[in-house]
């Protein structure tokens, strides 16, 4: 029973497309530019939802700005024009990869700083216990070695 | 020891820290201070987009850029269809009887509701434009409805509120940025 539902939950996992909400009137009759306007919303984020992009989103304002896209590529407009358009109306937040710049320095180089630091207290704490545990234990002294005869049951003769 | 000490005070403090961050934020957010969904507008200090629209299908009117200068003014953007809308009117209403200049943006409104919407709640509008495709509300960057935008003499966008303005925004946001403007 665990078994066929796994199997029907890989299956289904493996055959159903990714859902996208382009309905069909929106797409553009030349396939190039409608994988350039598909490619362009997927970069740009649905306002109404905010975690989805304006590609998977039913959301009114989504298929309005497909729309808008659409219409500026048939117009003529490059990618990065569309996308700085959209972006001057609704600010860098629409933009799902955000842009490099002093704002959001601490966004892109904030994981590697971290981890930089992580490494390096590792690496730190590494050293230290490798330095506190020696090599070598030092021989035991005759005190030491009576004892432990003793305790193991031996005559000493070893 | 001092080793031990080190080691132990470093992860506090970092928790420590993280904590009074984090509930700064929510705290801001608990009061209503802070609204996490909010986007800041890309439009604060830049002019009033250029648009012009028609009046409502049977009513006076239409709404362009030109109509926005020379005065402290705001623009609203209402629908009959948006249940918060109504419920800001009142306040809307309350404004313009004091004077305060307000302009509409009709967003994807059925005509006849959108008459009937303004004789039943009044009409707090020197003008309105109506935006059947919602063209020129993504021109001034709306995502929700009710948005309100408040533009100074010049016709620059100085403060937008996404959602209705209810008494507390009016009293602390609103009316304080209209009597600095000069309005």
């Amino acid at each position: 029973m665990i078994r066929r539902v796994a199997l029907m939950a890989v299956l289904l996992s493996v055959f159903s497309a990714p859902a996208a909400s382009v309905e069909p009137d929106e797409i553009l009759a030349d396939p190039g530019l409608e994988n350039r306007a598909r490619a362009i919303s997927k970069q740009l984020r649905c306002l109404v939802c905010q975690n989805q992009s304006i590609d998977d989103s039913d959301a009114p304002l989504a298929r309005d700005l497909r729309i808008v896209v659409r219409e500026r590529l048939t117009a003529g407009a490059s990618d990065e024009e569309i996308v700085r358009f959209v972006a001057e109306r609704y600010g860098d937040f629409v933009l799902l990869s955000p842009p490099f710049k002093a704002a959001t320095y601490a966004l892109w180089l904030g994981p590697a700083a971290i981890f930089l630091i992580g490494g390096a207290a590792v690496a730190v704490f590494l050293r230290r216990r490798r330095a506190s545990v020696p090599g070598e234990a030092p021989a035991l002294n005759e005190q030491e070695r009576a004892k432990l005869d003793r305790l193991l049951g031996g005559d000493g003769a070893s | 020891m001092t080793a031990i000490r080190s080691s132990t005070a470093i992860p506090v403090a970092v928790f420590a820290l993280l904590a009074a961050v984090f509930g700064f934020y929510l705290h801001q957010i608990g009061t209503g201070e802070k609204d996490a969904a909010e986007v800041p507008s890309a439009l604060i200090g830049k002019p009033a987009p250029e648009f012009d629209l028609p009046p409502i299908e049977g009513m006076e009117g239409g709404l362009r850029t030109a109509d926005l200068r020379g005065e402290v003014a705001m623009v609203n953007v209402f629908a009959s269809w948006c249940p918060p809308c109504q419920q800001e009117h009142p306040f809307l209403m309350r404004l313009a009887r004091a004077g305060v200049p307000i302009y509409g943006i009709n967003i994807k409104d059925k005509p006849k509701s959108a008459r009937a919407f303004l004789r039943r709640l009044g009409n707090p509008y020197r003008r309105i434009g109506a935006d059947l495709t919602g063209r020129v509300s993504i021109d001034w960057g709306v995502y929700g409805y009710p948005e309100t935008f408040v533009l100074d003499r010049e016709g620059r966008i100085r403060y937008k509120h996404v959602g209705p303005i209810l008494a507390h925004d009016l009293e602390t946001r609103i009316v304080p940025l209209l009597k600095e403007l000069g309005g």
